[in-house]
């Protein structure tokens, strides 16, 4: 087997130089101390999306994007194909636990201030891929054209329309018109399978090279602790080493996936009705919660402007804020931390949780 | 400009006074000064009065000067008409209910044939023949208070009608000359007709609905099947066409009131349909006569599709909670709850036939059904097993790389 291994290698780096990948990773190091846990995150988030693009397809071969095919071939294929309800509930759980995933590797890299030099366009770039996921997930829920998915994404969509100068331009621009029809779901199923995976493909190339390149950051702390001689400075491998042990955790998340999708099959609901009247307490995906109900407590007046309007721009503001955020904690630093950026991550999340959990009261 | 100011001043003084003479009511000013409280009620109560809020006054009923502020406004020379007597209500009021010339003004719906139908009632003759205890206009509308039949708060609205015939026909004391039952509101409280109206249906039927309004009379034996036929229009069609409708005509037994009773009106069962001591049936045929034995036909056919109508709906619901996808399996079977209903209003035909023809096809669907929600189940059993299977393989390839990494990372680094 290694003899087989050793002659698809040597063809390979005959043709296409393959040697190199594999001197890269083989000299490739992950750093270990007490943090090493969040490393894994960024690979579990990576799998997560593959996970996403092979149950993608095999769901493509069955969907039809109109309104009065989506919702029969989505049911066709979770009662009437083989192991289709598996493909289904995976692709739904998967890309839940991915946006999970996603937020948790955000905030990991956030407190152990990896987007500090030179890591700050990987930031960037991460976050971008989180927005670009969530707009996955906007876009994905409306493709079963069921009750609840038709009624999120109106008031989704009337949320961007509310934006001043180009909030109707933008509105007519997400819905393909003035209301959500089935202009909206191809739309949507354009952006869902093919501008999305174009771009989050790209940006995930440039986020990729970029940890390749830079390496994995070591926290602040430990390495100012290794200098100061208080801990010894440890490495280990990427290849087998650490892959090997990324790997048990795709493993696991594949376990995970398997016991919710069979245990739990995501549910179909009832089809979309424009005529019908919008179900009670809707509300939509957990990741977009916190929004809702900031959205919702907000006074439909603050002084002279719309509540809402004004709960929008702050988020806007906010996020651009998070984006910038290695270009604003220009203090953080070799063995130092700023305890305010530190402090308003803490106030994030616990935003994020609090107005999360109102929300599902 | 002087001149323009007093010829003001004086048209104003003018217009004033004719104003205050036509609002000017003497017997409210002079009724709620009164001591007696049978004289001061009336005038108080009349504010609230549907008559005074369409602009009416005590003269328009009973006559009288009301501009006068002397006893002379009481005068019969002044065309007083006074309080009219028991049997004169009627009369009094039809003054202008009957005229239609006078009523459409107020509102062109308003009927005008209120005095023909009450002297068609068993109130209205007997009234005429001088008994004074039986219901006349006011009884059942008020006086001096009346409200209009849309007010909720009116003793006609329909949420109130059975209380205010019960106020009489409850009463055993009241009505023992009459040698009628006085339990027929406690009866029809309990039915279902009762229940839809306490929900809030106020097209429920109630006791005008059924014994008319003015008109009130009991329904013959002959006319109890148009009766209930005016709102179970079906049902009706059916019964005119079953063996039951001359059976019942030559026996003199009222058409629907026979098995369903008239006042305690409850939901039907299945189970009164069949040969069983306990069903409506056996009340009239013999044991093992043909009409039995038809019937034990019917409940067998509707037994059986009932059964599995609900069997395949537990299965279906399992299923569903297990989060198998069954909507469609759900949206089929709707033709057999479909099938039953129909089946169930096809009883009305007496004919077992024409019951298993709903039935059977019923029976098919439910069938398919329950066979839709076993195979969920048993893919939901396969599913599970099939993740145990997945959990082991996982776990075993987890730990092979457990075992892996132990053994590159004990051998010695170079």
């Amino acid at each position: 087997m290694s003899g087989l291994y050793r002659n698809a290698l040597t063809w390979l780096d005959e043709r296409f130089g393959a040697g190199s990948v594999e001197e890269f990773l083989r000299h490739k190091t992950i750093p270990i101390h007490r943090h090493s846990v969040w490393y894994y995150f960024g690979g579990m988030t990576l799998f997560l999306f593959i996970v996403q693009l092979l149950t993608g397809i095999l769901l493509l071969l069955y969907y039809r994007p109109t309104p009065n095919d989506a919702f029969e071939s989505v049911q066709y294929m979770v009662t009437q194909v083989r192991f289709g309800w598996l493909i289904r509930s995976i692709h739904s759980w998967s890309a839940n636990l991915m946006i999970f995933t996603a937020f948790v590797h955000m905030f990991s890299v956030y407190f152990l201030k990896a987007y500090r030099k030179p890591r700050e366009l990987t930031w960037v770039s991460g976050m971008l891929l989180l927005f670009i996921v969530m707009g996955f997930g906007f876009s994905g829920y409306l493709l079963p054209w069921n009750t609840l998915a038709f009624f999120a994404t109106k008031v989704g969509t009337e949320m961007a329309g509310s934006v001043p100068l180009v909030g109707k331009w933008m509105l007519i621009f997400l819905r393909g018109g003035e209301e959500v029809t089935g202009a909206t779901l191809t739309r949507f199923f354009g952006f869902h399978v093919a501008v999305l995976p174009l771009l989050a493909t790209t940006l995930l190339a440039l986020h990729l090279m970029l940890v390749q390149q830079l390496g994995m950051s070591t926290p602040p702390g430990v390495e100012k602790a290794i200098v100061e001689g208080r801990e010894q400075k440890r490495i280990m491998p990427f290849f087998p080493n650490f892959l090997l042990r990324d790997m048990i955790g795709w493993y696991a998340a594949l376990g995970v996936l398997g016991a919710l999708a069979a245990i739990f099959p995501w549910e179909l609901g009832t089809k979309a009705d424009a005529f019908a009247a919008a179900p009670a307490g809707i509300r939509p995906e957990w990741y977009f919660l916190f929004m809702f109900q900031t959205l919702k407590y907000l006074p439909s007046k603050v002084l002279f402007i719309d509540g809402e309007l004004l709960g929008i721009f702050g988020f806007s503001a906010a996020a651009l804020v998070w984006v910038a955020m290695p270009f604003l904690d220009r203090r953080i630093g070799f063995g130092r931390t700023t305890r305010f950026f530190t402090g308003a991550g803490v106030f994030v999340i616990g935003y994020m949780m609090v107005f999360s959990w109102l929300a599902l009261r | 400009m002087k001149t323009a100011v007093a010829t003001f001043l004086v048209l104003m003084c003018v217009l004033g006074s004719a104003g205050a003479d036509s609002g000017k009511n003497s017997c409210v000013d002079c009724h709620v000064s009164l001591d007696d409280a049978r004289l001061v009620t009336p005038a108080k109560l009349f504010d609230g009065d549907v008559h005074h809020q369409a602009g009416l006054t005590c003269a328009d009923c009973h006559g009288g000067n009301p501009q006068d502020d002397s006893m002379d406004a009481m005068s019969p020379a002044k065309g007083f008409r006074g309080v009219p007597k028991k049997s004169a209500i009627p009369d009094f009021c039809a003054r202008c209910h009957s005229n239609a010339t006078y009523m459409h003004p107020f509102n062109t719906k308003l009927r005008v044939d209120q005095l023909s139908e009450y002297l068609t009632s068993v109130h209205g003759k007997r009234l005429k023949q001088g008994d004074a205890k039986v219901a006349a206009c006011v009884d059942c509308h008020g006086v001096h208070n009346i409200l209009a039949v849309s007010d909720t708060r009116a003793p006609v609205y329909p949420t109130n009608v059975a209380t205010t015939c019960g106020r009489c026909h409850s009463d055993a004391a009241y009505m023992k000359d009459y040698k009628i039952p006085t339990d027929q509101v406690a009866h029809y409280q309990k039915s279902v007709h009762a229940a839809m109206l306490a929900g809030g249906d106020t097209s429920a039927p109630t006791c005008t609905t059924c014994h008319g309004n003015h008109g009130a009379t009991p329904p013959g034996v002959n006319s109890v099947a148009n009766v209930c036929g005016t709102c179970h229009v079906f049902f009706a069609q059916l019964f005119d066409k079953s063996p039951h409708k001359d059976a019942f005509a030559k026996m003199g037994l009222p058409g629907c009131v026979q098995c369903h009773s008239n006042h305690e009106i409850v939901k039907p069962s299945d189970s009164w349909v069949g040969a069983g001591p306990d069903t409506v049936c056996s009340t009239c045929h013999a044991a093992g006569d043909a009409g039995l034995q038809n019937a034990q036909g019917i409940a067998q056919d509707l037994g059986a599709l009932d059964h599995a109508v609900k069997q395949a709906d537990t299965i279906l619901d399992k299923a569903e909670r297990a989060g198998m996808e069954v909507s469609n399996a759900k949206l089929e079977l709707a033709g057999a709850h479909e099938a039953l209903i129909k089946a169930r209003v096809d009883v009305h035909t007496l004919r077992a036939v024409e019951v298993q023809k709903v039935t059977d096809p019923g029976l098919v669907i439910a069938r398919k059904a329950n066979q839709a929600g076993i195979a969920a189940l048993q893919e939901m059993n396969f599913r599970r097993k099939g993740l145990a299977v997945s959990l082991i393989t996982i776990l075993v390839a987890i730990a092979g790389l457990y075992l892996k990494i132990r053994q590159i990372e004990s051998k010695p680094q170079v």
